[in-house]
């Protein structure tokens, strides 16, 4: 892998750093592990476009030394959509924030699982609105706390790959912002599968959720998600009491089926033949 | 009397509080997003009294107002920006329900690109919904127009927008007279609008209708808007008498002799009014409603004062016709004797109104220079 002077300088835009982000915050991590996927697998950088919603973790876009887009909330999948129709031969990652991808913009995200268009959806999710300061999103845990729920949230969360799955996605896979290696892997994996892929990448958010939850400093948070992250081959070894509160990391599942755009793209070149 | 130094969104949290609201539904949104946090606050230690609804877009927090609206429930929703752009459907549905929902916009700019300025052009692009729109210059203006709103809009059967600028009033710390909840609740009343639904009385709401059903309603809103002005007349009776303070419609300051005035609404209205004593010969004339539109409050005070020339500040911009206050403003005066002059400066995108640039801007301004507008970057 090239040295990381040369990976900041070839896919940074260094003039817009330092970063907005808090210290601390796991959304550099994942923006790092995305780099270096792209780097390892290969990619032509002129070939690779970065699609965002708004939030935190979407601002990497503008960091991001590739054609990208920051766009609306809760729609990025949507433009990329357009683009990937548009131009098939690029490769999308669509960046998006854990209430950016399944809030607001739920219905573009099970749609286009439902199309199994190629897209590469990385939802990073620290389990808040970290961006508007802390409001409980549908991927806060029953019982956590957020500015819009002081009490702790009574509403049940999305199990967002199941959810992937359920609506048609044909990859899905979570790593989170403590194991960046594996994380990197998984977004090589997710970018090479032919179809919609999901990789849900926890992360931290110290400041609008790690302090309201009293999860301790960035450190600790790391170190809590590490522990109770499980590796999904491990997991099929222990019973159900072992996994009690256990997070299954991993590529939870990856299948063929036929994919959006070129199915399209073929059904025209057969209608002119 | 109780006076606190709160921002322009804690004075209108702490408002709909005082009023007591039967839900709350919100979608969070810079620079609004402190109005819902403190309505979740009171909630979360009961000091509500309603429901407190997180919801996944504003969309459907809107959505979720009018279901609630629907059974007589009393509602609350605030917004901004792209959040409210994303309402659009609804903001035009509630209207048609003759639903008395408020709901307080805090001004923010529309992208692309992302901005977070507050260019009025989110509200006044929901002109012609069919709600019932109020501006305020600070905190106390926001505090008194929340409680107005909601006497407006279950009077009138009209749905009220309570729309302030985002930052400048937001999130600025003013000294307001906070009115104890049991005065406010003497000058609202309890929710007294019939149901539309009810329990045991089967029916269908807002099914499939006719060109010529719809033009009945239109003029149905249409005219229960010109109720506002008596409305407001019996409202600053009673704020006079609970409160002692009140508001017109259309509030002017003119000096003696001055025949140009600056027109402003909104957080600028303040600007100017601060700046009144260094501009020369020129009044203020502030708008706190948008909608209805006060034609005949306007133009009784150019009348009166013999005003040969308003120059507005339109913190928006209708893109290829300009300034949407000014526009708004010339229709009004369209037909008087001897119309005053009409010209703008176009402040979009949010961009600050500072004494300088008015002093500047007046001192340029003669009515043998021409313009009829005049953009913010040129000062
Ligand atoms: C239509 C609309 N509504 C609300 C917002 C305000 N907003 C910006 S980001 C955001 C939530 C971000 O949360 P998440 O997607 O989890 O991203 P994070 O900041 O946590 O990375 C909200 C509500 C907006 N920009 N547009
Ligand atoms: S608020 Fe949270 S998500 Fe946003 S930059 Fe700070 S730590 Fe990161
Ligand atoms: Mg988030």
């Amino acid at each position: 892998m090239a040295p990381i002077e040369q990976l900041t300088q070839d896919f940074l835009r260094t003039k817009k750093l330092p970063h907005i982000w808090c210290p601390g915050c796991g959304n550099g991590i994942v923006t790092a592990a995305l780099v270096r996927a792209i780097e390892k697998a290969g990619y032509d950088q002129r070939e690779v476009v970065i699609v965002s919603g708004i939030g935190c973790s979407s601002r990497a876009a503008g960091y991001l030394n590739f054609n990208t887009l920051h766009t609306t909330h809760g729609r990025a999948l949507a433009f990329a959509t357009g683009l990937k129709m548009a131009r098939p031969e690029l490769t999308l990652f669509v960046i998006m924030g854990d209430g950016d991808c399944s809030a607001i913009g739920g219905n573009h995200f099970i749609h286009s699982a439902r199309r199994n268009i190629d897209l590469n959806a990385i939802v990073i999710n620290n389990h808040i609105y970290g961006m508007t300061g802390g409001q409980h999103s549908p991927l806060t845990p029953t019982g956590k706390k957020a500015t819009t729920a002081p009490g702790g949230t009574l509403e049940r969360a999305f199990n967002l790959l199941e959810l992937a799955r359920g609506a048609g996605a044909t990859f899905g896979a979570r790593g989170n912002a403590a194991q960046p290696r594996q994380l990197e892997k998984m977004i090589i994996q997710a970018a090479r599968h032919k179809g919609f892929s999901v990789l849900e990448a926890l992360s931290t958010c110290p400041i609008a959720y790690g302090r309201k939850n009293r999860l301790g400093g960035a450190v600790e948070m790391l170190k809590g998600m590490k522990d109770s992250s499980i590796a999904i081959e491990r997991a099929k070894e222990m019973d159900e009491a072992e996994l009690e509160g256990k997070i299954l990391n991993g590529v939870l599942f990856s299948f063929d089926a036929p994919e959006f755009s070129s199915q399209y793209h073929q059904s025209i070149k057969k209608g002119q033949d | 009397m109780a006076l606190k130094m709160i921002s322009g969104n804690q004075a209108a949290a702490i408002a709909v509080q005082r009023v007591g609201v039967d839900l709350v539904t919100a979608y969070p949104i810079t620079p609004q997003t402190a109005i819902v946090e403190a309505l979740a606050d009171f909630a979360a230690n009961g000091e509500l009294g309603g429901d407190f609804v997180s919801v996944e877009s504003e969309y459907a927090a809107l959505a979720c107002c009018n279901g609630a609206a629907a059974t007589g429930a009393r509602v609350f929703t605030a917004t901004g920006s792209h959040g409210l752009a994303y309402m659009h459907e609804m903001i035009h549905w509630c209207s048609g329900a003759r639903l008395p929902i408020v709901m307080v916009n805090v001004n923010r700019t529309i992208g692309a690109p992302w901005c977070l300025d507050p260019d009025q052009g989110d509200s006044l692009s929901q002109r012609d919904t069919g709600w019932l729109q109020l501006y305020c210059a600070n905190g106390q203006e926001v505090f008194d127009s929340v409680i107005q709103a909601f006497i407006l809009a279950e009077k009138l059967l009209l749905p009220c927008m309570v729309v302030f600028d985002g930052f400048y009033i937001s999130h600025t710390y003013e000294v307001v007279d906070v009115a104890d909840e049991e005065i406010v609740r003497k000058l609202v009343g309890p929710p007294a609008f019939a149901p539309q639904v009810i329990p045991g009385q089967p029916g269908n709401l807002h099914g499939l209708s006719t060109g010529e059903t719809q033009l009945k309603l239109v003029k149905e809103r249409h005219q229960a808007m010109s109720g506002v002005p008596l409305l407001f007349a019996q409202i600053n009776a009673a704020f006079n008498e609970q409160l002692g303070r009140s508001y017109n419609i259309v509030e002017a300051m003119i000096p003696p002799g001055a025949k140009r005035a600056v027109v402003a609404v909104g957080a600028t209205a303040e600007t100017v009014r601060w700046a009144l004593p260094a501009l020369d010969h020129t009044g203020l004339i502030q708008l706190r409603l948008f909608r209805p539109f006060p034609a005949a409050e306007i133009r009784e005070v150019v009348r009166e004062k013999g005003l040969n020339e308003l120059l507005v500040i339109d913190r928006n911009c209708s893109v290829g016709m300009g300034g949407i206050f000014a526009q708004e403003l010339r229709s009004a005066l369209y037909g008087m004797k001897s119309p005053p002059l009409v010209r703008s400066l176009i402040l979009a995108g949010g961009v600050d109104l500072t004494e300088n640039m008015l002093l500047d801007l007046l001192q340029s301004t003669g009515p043998e220079e021409n313009f009829a507008l005049r953009w913010g970057d040129e000062f």
